[in-house]
């Protein structure tokens, strides 16, 4: 059934898909009796010479049928998707052990910032951003910023490991979404937004804005590459060794 | 009967001396208020249609030069080719305009003036003279709509939800004048929405015909009813919002500007808080009027009449607290996600009710196949859509079955109902 869906690649796919289908197939089997019903009722009562309709203002039985079945119906559907919800977005639902980025949008591109050997973020303020130099506004006197590494437009993460998304904007409504990955989240000026999800499967991937954000929104995209822990690692490393002897020279 | 043909008559042989100006232009008759949102409405549907066209062929062929595109000036299409500014201009003027012009004067404003006070048996609107304020403040919002494509740096460019802060600074949406303008015509169509539902609201609860009971009522007018005080509870947030919006433009307030204590997620709230009512204000008089003419159709009293009108009012109260549903990737507060994802899948149940008592409507009927059956039918079909042409029943009443006087309007309605009301019911009884 999920043949014609983006191809999953986080905890989140399976059992995202897995209620949509369900949802997908409850809606259709009342669509198709719907439909059918009514295909029957064309045909079967339609007007002939002689025919009379046949004379009834309602009946209270079928009206308590047809009210309660939607009704539970839609109990379970909400608990059970509920249930993922408060998993996928519950303000306590980032893991503890879940791998810091943060990613900071603006007309028209990703920031992506890496927390080094610490890992850890170091604090960013928007009054420090500027332009090239500091396009995610990072405060290096902070001690968990000094190893930190910004990246444009490339979002690199480890297979396996949860990771935590620290999501910002610094002008207008952003939104962070990888298909793969079914995770979305709104970037909004003034908020810091977190979401978090674990990827399953390696591979290169697209972070699209899916918010209208100005002129060039459909432009605004950037690459997300999932790798082993140890590509990874070996990444990191020599990303921190570039940007030493960038800071260096 | 003879007497009610009588004063007709005596109305007929009365000479009009309105001048051609206070008959059909500046007129307080409902019927002409009507007929003019009417032609307003296509106006828009045709302006939002040819937008549409554009966004198409740009989907279909991108980057190739459009039919006729030569004749759009440089800053919109170069060379036939659109540009990606203009793409955004179109994609959020179509949705303003089906969205506020089309789709929402041709089912409120069009129906509810020309059916209501037929309907109930009433001469005319409650405030004959606030209805024609009504049209004309949504006229100035249509022509300040149409006029924001053609002026420098054009149309407004946020997308027709206008989210800020791309809609409130020009820097960053590249438009000026035509988001102001997108934001007066806002505020002069909240006007023009709030004076016809308190229209439509007095109309139906002071003036209906002796004998029109609430639940007598047509389906169709306790849909129009229902939807006009939805209206009045959404409308008038957005047009507070589209007042602040233009105050964030022209005067540099900071209402949603986080840079200087204010919070974009407001303008999120106070647009869905009328956006999602909206789009209940644009369905239920679709579903109000597809009750009458199944009913019709069918040759029967509608099914379940009493849970029909329960259903109408389950809906629109449900519809008008499920706003957040739209901003469930806003960076709202998730708990609150939880509590509008469960009022929004409520709303299926009044809304299965609906669409079972239609079938129960047509179970064992006598089916007709008019053209206004045939719509309706079609609506049932897709859940969502109305019938166009040739929406009132009485053309087409009385054929065979004795019972058809019951079914043209509602089931309950208007069999009892007096004579003495000018066409519907008159005729209705006649039958």
């Amino acid at each position: 059934m999920t043949w014609w869906l983006p191809p999953q690649a986080s905890t989140f796919a399976a059992p995202i898909d897995w209620m949509f289908t369900a949802i997908l197939i409850i809606t259709g089997i009342t669509f198709v009796l719907v439909e059918v019903g009514l295909v029957y009722f064309v045909i079967a009562y339609r007007n002939r010479p002689g025919r009379k309709a046949f004379y009834t203002h309602g009946n209270t039985r079928a009206e308590v049928i047809w009210t309660a079945i939607p009704a539970v119906t839609m109990v379970i559907l909400g608990l059970t998707s509920n249930g993922l919800w408060v998993k996928i977005k519950g303000r306590n639902s980032v893991p503890a052990n879940a791998y810091p980025i943060g990613v900071h949008a603006k007309q028209f591109e990703w920031w992506f910032t890496y927390p080094g050997a610490d890992g850890k973020l170091g604090r960013v303020s928007p009054e420090l951003i500027q332009e090239t130099v500091n396009p995610t506004g990072l405060d290096r006197s902070d001690p968990a910023a000094q190893d930190d590494i910004v990246i444009r437009n490339q979002l690199h993460v480890p297979v396996g490991r949860p990771v935590v998304v620290m999501l910002t904007s610094e002008d207008v409504i952003h939104s962070f979404y990888v298909p793969q990955f079914r995770v979305r989240q709104d970037a909004v000026p003034g908020m810091n937004i977190r979401v978090w999800f674990e990827a399953t499967v390696p591979g290169t991937y697209e972070v699209g804005c899916s918010q209208l954000c100005g002129m060039s929104h459909y432009k605004m995209r950037a690459r997300v590459f999932v790798h082993t822990q140890a590509e990874y690692d070996a990444w990191l490393q020599q990303e921190a060794a570039k940007a030493k002897g960038a800071s260096t020279s | 009967m003879s007497t009610a043909a009588a004063t007709a008559h005596a109305v007929h042989a009365h000479h009009d001396d309105r001048s051609f100006v206070r008959k059909y232009v500046f007129s307080t008759d409902h019927k002409i208020i009507g007929i003019q949102f009417l032609f307003l409405s296509l106006f828009s549907l045709l302006v939002g249609g040819i937008l549409a066209m554009q966004i198409r062929w740009q989907e279909g062929f991108p980057g190739q030069p459009m039919p006729l595109g030569k004749l759009l000036p440089e800053t919109m299409a170069s060379g036939g080719v659109l540009l990606p500014e203009y793409y955004i201009e179109l994609v959020t003027m179509h949705g303003t305009f089906m969205v506020f012009f089309a789709i929402m004067l041709l089912l409120v404003g069009v129906y509810a003036n020309f059916l209501i006070p037929l309907k109930l048996g009433a001469h005319d609107m409650a405030f004959p003279r606030i209805n024609m304020a009504s049209f004309w403040s949504a006229f100035v919002a249509g022509i300040l709509m149409f006029a924001s494509m053609f002026v420098p740096e054009g149309a407004a460019r946020a997308g027709w939800t206008m989210y800020t802060p791309l809609s409130a600074r020009h820097d960053l949406s590249g438009s000026s004048l035509g988001q102001e303008l997108w934001s007066i015509s806002i505020i002069f169509f909240g006007l023009s929405s709030v004076l016809g539902s308190l229209n439509y609201i007095s109309t139906v609860i002071n003036n209906r015909a002796p004998g029109m009971t609430w639940f007598r009522m047509p389906l169709s007018v306790w849909a129009l009813f229902i939807t006009a005080i939805l209206g009045l509870l959404a409308v008038p947030v957005l047009a507070g919002a589209a007042i602040m919006l233009l105050f964030e433009q022209i005067l540099g307030t900071h209402f949603f500007d986080p840079g200087a204590g204010g919070q974009a997620l407001l303008w999120q709230h106070l647009f869905w808080f009328f956006g999602h009512p909206e789009v209940y204000i644009l369905i239920l008089p679709a579903m109000g009027m597809v009750s009458d003419l199944v009913a019709n159709g069918s040759r029967k009293p509608i099914f379940g009449y009493h849970s029909m009108v329960f259903a109408i009012c389950g809906i629109a109260f449900l519809g008008w607290i499920v706003w957040g549903h739209h901003m469930f990737v806003s960076g709202m507060n998730p708990t609150l996600g939880s509590t509008f994802m469960v009022s929004t899948l409520l709303i299926a149940v009044p809304s299965a009710i609906k669409v079972f008592n239609w079938m129960g409507t047509m179970w064992r009927g006598n089916i007709q196949f008019h053209t206004p059956m045939l719509k309706a039918r079609s609506a049932d079909c897709r859940g969502s859509s109305w019938p166009r042409r040739r929406w009132t029943c009485s053309s087409t009443t009385p054929t065979s079955s004795s019972r058809t006087c019951t079914t043209c309007y509602s089931g309950a309605a208007c069999s009892r109902s007096s004579a003495r009301s000018p066409t519907g019911i008159r005729r209705c009884s006649a039958g």
